[in-house]
């Protein structure tokens, strides 16, 4: 969702007339917004049942929602492959369910244009819950069936983690238009 | 918010073409994953080395972040440590004072234990550790149970050690990076440990839940001798793991076994210890596939 400056960002000692957002920063911190969130199994967090959100999927909805056109629509299969290297599933599980889900919020977005936050919260719930689903299929749920009850808190924690993602992805978006360079 | 425009290139040839390659691009993907999953499900070693190089390139920022934590760490206790620190010091700096004294005695302890086991010509049945190393992380979003480790080649870690910390056993490793090491969990649901009950020796097998929990299959079928609160250990049968590592402590009954919690919770250990190989003659080349095929 859309955010306001930060109030300590107003007041920056820098000139307002004449400039305009850097491009390199404009089209590279989506993506590694995006890749940050995929690192997050190298956090000191070390847990014996799925509990994390998968917060690169999340940021990736939050980019998709919040600036439909920005990240292209083939943006799933890097961003999917990084994924791949760190989160543990097996490889090509992310490339595929983030293409997919790409190529879906794609449609999404010509088929209902008109859209408000809570629309997108909803269909970014159902989406998260079907890639965790999908996703631990791939990674052999179906031969423990108990695991799946072990994953009901994360996939609610994930949805409800759904709307501080896209508030940082709004944020970063902010920094992302900073007018920095001069024209 | 307002329809975006620019899926529209309108009469510009160059504008349709890119949009239409876009999205041929796009389902490319889609077939490249699944392509790249069919093969990585049926080779379980394939894109290690991808995998580890990824590993090896994180790794100082992770080991750096992984130095700040000393206590038990699930997700809030990872939050809650920063505001506890200055409690925690005091008290460390206190239980240091005394811990100088109880190392003394400690060392005089050793040293007439050493000359009482000369005496009965014992011999030390602890493996000397190949290496020590923090664990720096895991894939706490998957269903997976993997472990990354501080160590790797360079520190003579190899596929197949076993993990453990001083409370139990941990895993083993599964593939390594020159600076990381990637470990399967016992709680991975592809793990399957050999194990016996400490007392008497009933053997079975541990296999994971993937929550944290470890299934007990009793090997002897009949009827259920176990017990709520039966400790097991390795028993070191088929090689890899040294036998009488603690693993599990039995919390619950089922009819062909028993549900244990694992020992050793990974997240609340600072340092594990890597381990020789147990028996040196084992088929390396069936370590790299995860064991649990042949015996479901």
């Amino acid at each position: 969702m859309p955010v306001p400056i930060p109030e300590h960002l107003k007041d920056l000692p820098r000139p307002r007339i004449n400039r305009a957002p850097s491009p390199l920063l404009a089209m590279s911190l989506p993506w590694l917004l995006v890749m940050l969130g995929s690192l997050s199994p190298t956090w000191p967090i070390v847990s014996s049942a799925p509990v994390m959100p998968p917060l690169g999927f999340l940021f990736l909805l939050g980019w998709l929602h919040l600036r439909p056109g920005l990240l292209p629509v083939w943006a799933g299969l890097p961003l999917g492959l990084f994924d791949d290297l760190l989160s543990g599933q097996p490889m090509g599980s992310a490339i595929l369910l983030w293409s997919l889900a790409t190529i879906g919020m794609d449609y999404v977005e010509t088929r209902f244009p008109w859209r408000g936050f809570v629309q997108n919260w909803l269909v970014a719930s159902a989406v998260i819950a079907g890639y965790l689903l999908v996703a631990a299929w791939f990674a052999g749920v179906h031969r423990q069936p108990d695991l799946l009850l072990a994953m009901l808190p994360q996939i609610a924690v994930s949805i409800l983690a759904y709307p501080l993602a896209a508030q940082l992805v709004g944020l970063v978006d902010r920094l992302r238009l900073i007018p920095v360079r001069e024209v | 918010m307002a329809p975006s425009s620019n899926r529209r290139p309108g009469s510009s040839r160059r504008a349709q073409y890119s949009t239409f390659l876009a999205y041929v691009i796009a389902f490319a993907g889609v077939i490249a994953g699944v392509a790249v999953l069919l093969f990585s499900t049926s080779n379980a070693g394939a894109f290690a080395s991808l995998r580890s190089g990824a590993t090896d390139a994180v790794a100082p920022a992770a080991t750096a972040a992984a130095a700040s934590r000393s206590e038990s760490q699930t997700v809030w206790s990872a939050l809650k440590g920063y505001f506890t620190y200055g409690v925690r010091v005091a008290r460390n700096e206190q239980e240091l004072a005394e811990a100088r004294v109880k190392l003394a005695e400690a060392a005089a302890l050793k040293n007439e234990n050493a000359r009482l086991k000369a005496l009965l010509e014992l011999r030390e049945s602890e493996p000397k550790p190949v290496a020590m190393a923090r664990l720096i992380g895991s894939t706490s979003t998957s269903t997976r149970r993997f472990a990354l480790l501080g160590a790797g080649r360079n520190q003579g870690v190899a596929v197949g050690m076993p993990v453990r910390s001083p409370l139990g056993l941990v895993g083993r490793v599964l593939e390594t990076g020159d600076r990381t090491a990637r470990v399967l969990l016992i709680t991975d649901t592809e793990s399957l440990v050999p194990v016996r009950r400490a007392s008497d020796g009933v053997p079975a097998f541990a296999a994971g839940r993937g929550d944290g929990t470890l299934q007990l299959r009793l090997i002897n079928l009949g009827t259920n001798p176990l017990k709520v609160g039966d400790a097991f250990v390795t028993s070191g049968s088929g090689g890899l793991y040294w036998p009488n590592t603690a693993i599990a402590v039995v919390t619950r009954l089922t009819r062909d076994g028993a549900i244990a919690r694992a020992l050793s919770d990974p997240g609340t250990t600072e340092f594990v210890e890597v381990q020789p190989l147990w028996e040196e003659g084992t088929a390396a080349q069936q370590l790299t596939a995860p064991p649990a095929a042949g015996a479901r």
